[in-house]
């Protein structure tokens, strides 16, 4: 299938791929996906005191399309507020991406990361979460 | 780099036309060549090219075994398999309507039988072992007193492994069961011989084997007789099983085709081998990469491997210099990988990881050595880029994660 210059861009030159320390009670960690659908995508953040994300890293098992929403929410999320942030939506990532219809599902996964990961540093801030819910592997979709 | 072509690995897909078949064929189109229609009796450009195709005819029966009457011209094998199956379900429907196929056939194979079961038709579809090799037990256990016809490939598309039709077709004609064979992928590959072999119906395919796209052939038992209803009516041709004009340009085609495959392939298969073994030694050093299907009964151009915790399509991506086809139809809007190595019981995983690379008459050493370094650096990339090799690294099990699916 034919990719977009902006997806092959993202795939060949990928933005921001890494990870950042999970125990950090400034990182949020959203992972999404499922490897039996073939894509996983985990998005990470590094939230300052005042609300900002300082930083995003991303690693994505996946096709093209899914790896580029991925490092493009990296860039995009990067110096915003945690509602600015949340608020970015996959029909924004899937039009600047260009991607085909059967591709959408890549943008739906890059915003699920995004709200996984700042729904893990809230968390993780707001208050110390009940015993039972201290699954660091549980993923939220 | 980029204004180079890509390395062709991808014969299983299809073949490019052999020069000296290109030149056949160009024989039989134009005003100075022999342009005329086989079925013409009154002169001598119907029987120029009837002569033509009988002879390209001897050339396919050659290959294969078979009595030249004993071959029916196609369009291709997704119209032999039709052909094959419908025709003797709709002939034989008096005597049962019970058909037994594998998961792991081709889709012309399946869909068909999809058809009939709209039809009131009954399938079983077997699974296969995890070698991709079928247990003769299981096919006896599902044969009953109203199945009137097993389909079985012998080499399958996806991950080239070699079925046993003998013993199959033994089986079947001990109970008096009609025997169908797609041979798409065997021509020029496996040795065959139809004469001694316990088949009733066997498809073929030119393209596979170095023809032009758009020609097959059935072959038709007469010894035992099998008989089959029509699915295309009109002039009457080919014993009334396939009416159409022939089209002698694409017949001359296969029948050049697989006289040089008959004559090729001993020396031809030794050399695919050994371009097929040295690509699996060299990617096969690499950690967590799989081989799919059998490797001894298989054929010699085709590997298809694994490569965890990197997803098909955006390897496929990264290969961009290499032609090749993946297990994980991404691309299609059902995100299914393929129905072939779930059927041997490969993870979804694996399955959307693997990639079928096929070797053939152009392949140079050069190139499979070139394809093992772009694909060791590919796979070393999106490793990089993967959680899930992350994971596996942090001595994870990924099967203990409860994964939220979408």
């Amino acid at each position: 299938m034919a990719y977009s210059d902006k997806v092959i861009d993202h795939y060949e030159n990928p933005r921001n791929v890494g990870s950042l320390d999970k125990a950090d009670p400034h990182v949020g960690t959203g992972m999404v996906g499922a490897p039996a659908c073939g894509d996983v995508m985990k998005l990470q953040i590094r939230v300052n005191d005042a609300g900002v994300i300082e930083d995003a890293r991303f690693k994505t098992y996946g096709c093209g399309s899914a790896i580029a929403s991925s490092s493009l929410l990296t860039e995009w999320v990067k110096g915003k507020t945690l509602e600015e942030a949340g608020a970015i939506k996959n029909t924004q990532i899937a039009e600047e991406l260009a991607l085909p219809p059967v591709k959408i599902h890549c943008s739906v996964l890059a915003e699920d990361a995004i709200k996984a990961a700042i729904e893990d540093f809230r968390k993780k801030t707001v208050q110390a979460p009940p015993a039972d819910h201290e699954e660091p592997r549980r993923l939220s979709a | 780099m980029s204004s180079r072509r890509p390395i062709y690995l991808d014969y299983a897909a299809t073949t490019p036309v052999d020069e000296r078949v290109a030149e056949a064929m160009f024989r039989f189109m134009t005003f100075g060549g022999a342009f005329g229609n086989p079925a013409s009796r009154s002169h001598s450009f119907g029987w120029e090219a009837e002569k033509a195709v009988e002879e390209a005819r001897e050339q396919v029966a050659a290959l294969v075994g078979a009595d030249p009457r004993e071959i029916v011209w196609t369009s291709g094998a997704t119209e032999a398999d039709n052909l094959a199956i419908k025709g003797a379900a709709h002939f034989y429907q008096k005597k049962g309507r019970h058909i037994v196929t594998v998961k792991t056939e081709h889709k012309a194979v399946l869909d068909t039988c999809r058809q009939l079961e709209r039809e009131g038709f009954e399938v079983t579809y077997l699974d296969p072992e995890p070698s991709g090799l079928l247990d003769l037990n299981k096919l006896e256990a599902a044969l009953r007193n109203d199945t009137v016809l097993v389909s079985v490939m012998q080499v399958n598309n996806e991950i080239g492994v070699i079925q046993d039709i003998e013993a199959i077709g033994n089986l079947t004609r001990s109970r008096g069961i009609l025997f169908h064979v797609d041979a798409a992928q065997s021509t020029g590959k496996v040795h065959l011989d139809l004469s001694k072999l316990p088949v009733d119906l066997m498809s073929f395919s030119a393209h596979k084997t170095y023809g032009p796209k758009g020609v097959g052939a059935l072959y038709v038992s007469r010894k035992p007789r099998v008989r089959l209803e029509a699915q295309m009516h009109g002039g009457g041709h080919e014993r009334g099983m396939r009416s159409g004009t022939l089209a002698p340009h694409q017949i001359i085609g296969m029948g050049e085709a697989f006289r040089i495959a008959r004559e090729e392939m001993g020396a031809e298969n030794e050399r695919l081998r050994m371009l097929r073994d040295r690509l699996w030694e060299g990617l096969s050093t690499m950690d967590e990469v799989y081989l799919n299907g059998d490797l001894e009964r298989r054929v010699a151009g085709n590997l298809n491997a694994s490569f965890n915790f990197v997803e098909g399509e955006s390897l496929i991506m990264a290969l961009k210099d290499i032609a090749v086809s993946s297990g994980s139809a991404c691309t299609s809007a059902s995100l299914e990988p393929s129905y072939v190595l779930r059927a041997l019981g490969r993870d979804d995983e694996l399955a959307h990881s693997s990639i079928r690379f096929s070797v053939g008459r152009y392949t140079t050493v050069e190139e499979i050595d070139h394809t093992i370094a772009l694909v060791t650096s590919a796979v070393e990339k999106l490793r990089e880029l993967s959680p899930l090799w992350e994971m596996h690294q942090e001595g994870v099990d990924l099967k203990s994660v409860e994964w939220v699916a979408h």
